[in-house]
């Protein structure tokens, strides 16, 4: 348990320290001479296209989000609509990821049956949360849905209110003394303990899961927007022997579009396997 | 360059530019999709989805009860098939021993009417040897009565063709010769 708080309570630093990375990355490059234009923390706030101003506002990552609903949507729909027993090649991948959620996850983590109450929010956080993730690497959208705060906040807070939730309806008794008194500690300890859990089991758990996806997410998108926009610089602005260069970028934005995919796939995973993990703690009678 | 990034920073503070600053829209716009999504997980999909589960475990368990039918069939005609083989053996055996009964009875049959044929053929044999035995006599008696006494009248020149006279010397010549063979034969015992 000390050893999840200390993660738990680096995990933000960690975070921040990426963030301020890629903050010096770009930073320079903007103020670089006029021919370049690097990637800014602009562009994860897009002017808006339709309903500016009004809590409905429309803008590039709100129509980049629906489109991944709606991908979502079709997919799953498509790959459940006429479920068969013996299932064809579209179904099996549609069930393959399911399960991989539904066993790997759920089942694994709660056990059958908290597994099967919590699995339509497990579900809902990993495909989202994948699908918005995917956005970053597909031609034309190019940016992740969940690289804007919204999406990963609203998902953590989910996460944290099915947690407190699963606990408060077990038995809150237990729930909120194996949070803030864990057992096996003498009982002076539990000066220092306590506080500790607080933090770390009410505020920092929420707030690592946000920032761990949207960070991830931007560093993501930095990165491949570096990569390209200078691939351009080179080859196009610059030409001649900087082509060579051009095709070393472009070789290392192709090699990181793939990592982005493997990065989407995992915090997807990493996600919804946290959120498993806070409600199994919730609901263990002992831990 | 550390100028440079803090300008950023308060240029992006200035006009609300933090990456971790929660627009109201955003807020709205990722809970709609989240909304949306949980929904159709969990009124459409999931529950598709475990009826399938639910429709292949029972698929599966029904056949292993269709397997588990078959092998307890396949066994009860292997029994009933054993049993038959069984009852066949003693109906064979049954019919061999009723065979091998006739066949002595058949034998014992056979045995007893060719005894009994053969008996009957010795004692005709015998019964036709006596009466030709009988004639041989006769004839006999006739004939030797003939020579003796063609004979007799050639030795002494006189005709003993007088059929009574000569029938009478016959017959007197003839008890003495039984009477000598019988006194021969009373001898002899």
């Amino acid at each position: 348990m000390f050893v999840d708080a200390r993660a738990e309570l680096h995990a933000p630093k960690q975070e921040i320290a990426l963030l301020a990375n890629a903050l010096n990355l770009l930073v320079p490059m903007s103020t670089d001479d006029g021919g370049f234009h690097g990637p800014s923390i602009e562009e994860f706030f897009p002017g808006a296209l339709l309903f500016g101003g009004t809590p409905f506002e429309i803008n590039r990552i709100t129509l980049v989000r629906i489109v991944a609903v709606v991908a979502l949507l079709l997919v799953f729909w498509l790959g459940t609509r006429r479920m068969t027993v013996v299932p064809g090649r579209f179904q099996s991948l549609v069930e393959m990821g399911l399960d991989l959620v539904r066993v790997n996850i759920a089942d694994d983590l709660l056990g059958k049956k908290d597994g099967k109450r919590f699995l339509p929010i497990l579900t809902t956080m990993f495909f989202m949360i994948l699908f918005m993730n995917l956005t970053g690497v597909i031609p034309f959208l190019n940016i992740a849905g969940t690289s804007v705060i919204g999406v990963p906040l609203v998902l953590a807070i989910v996460a944290y209110v099915a947690f407190i939730y699963a606990g408060v309806k077990k038995n809150p008794v237990n729930f909120f003394k194996n949070s803030l008194f864990p057992s096996g500690v003498p009982w002076p300890v539990y000066i220092i303990v306590t506080p500790i859990e607080i933090i770390s089991t009410f505020i920092i758990r929420p707030i690592t899961l946000t920032l761990r996806l949207m960070m991830n997410m931007i560093v993501g998108h930095l990165l491949l927007v570096l990569f390209f926009a200078a691939t351009q610089f080179f080859v196009i602005q610059l030409g001649g022997w900087y082509t060579l260069l051009g095709v070393g970028s472009l070789a290392f934005g192709l090699v990181f579009t793939l990592f982005e995919i493997l990065v989407a796939v995992l915090q997807a995973y990493v996600f919804a396997l946290l959120t498993a993990v806070y409600i199994q703690l919730a609901v263990a009678e002992e831990h | 360059m550390l100028h440079a990034v803090l300008s950023a920073a308060t240029e992006a503070a200035e006009e609300n530019m933090s990456p971790v600053v929660p627009e109201l829209y955003d807020i709205i716009g990722s809970l709609i999709c989240f909304v949306i999504i949980l929904v159709f997980f969990w009124r459409y999909a999931l529950p598709r989805v475990q009826k399938l589960l639910d429709e292949r475990a029972e698929a599966i368990e029904g056949n292993i009860a269709k397997a588990d039918e078959a092998q307890r069939k396949a066994e009860a005609a292997l029994e009933e098939y054993t049993a038959q083989l069984a009852d066949a053996r003693v109906e064979a055996g049954r019919i061999r021993e009723t065979a091998r009964d006739d066949g002595k009875k058949i034998v014992a049959e056979a045995k007893e009417q060719a005894t009994g044929e053969a008996a009957r053929i010795t004692a005709t044999a015998q019964a036709q040897i006596e009466a030709e035995r009988q004639a041989a006599l006769v004839s006999l008696r006739s004939d030797v009565g003939t020579l003796a006494i063609d004979l007799a009248s050639g030795v002494i020149g006189e005709s003993l063709a007088d059929d009574r006279k000569a029938q009478s010397v016959v017959d007197r010549f003839l008890e003495d010769l039984e009477a000598s063979e019988q006194a021969a034969a009373g001898g002899k015992k």
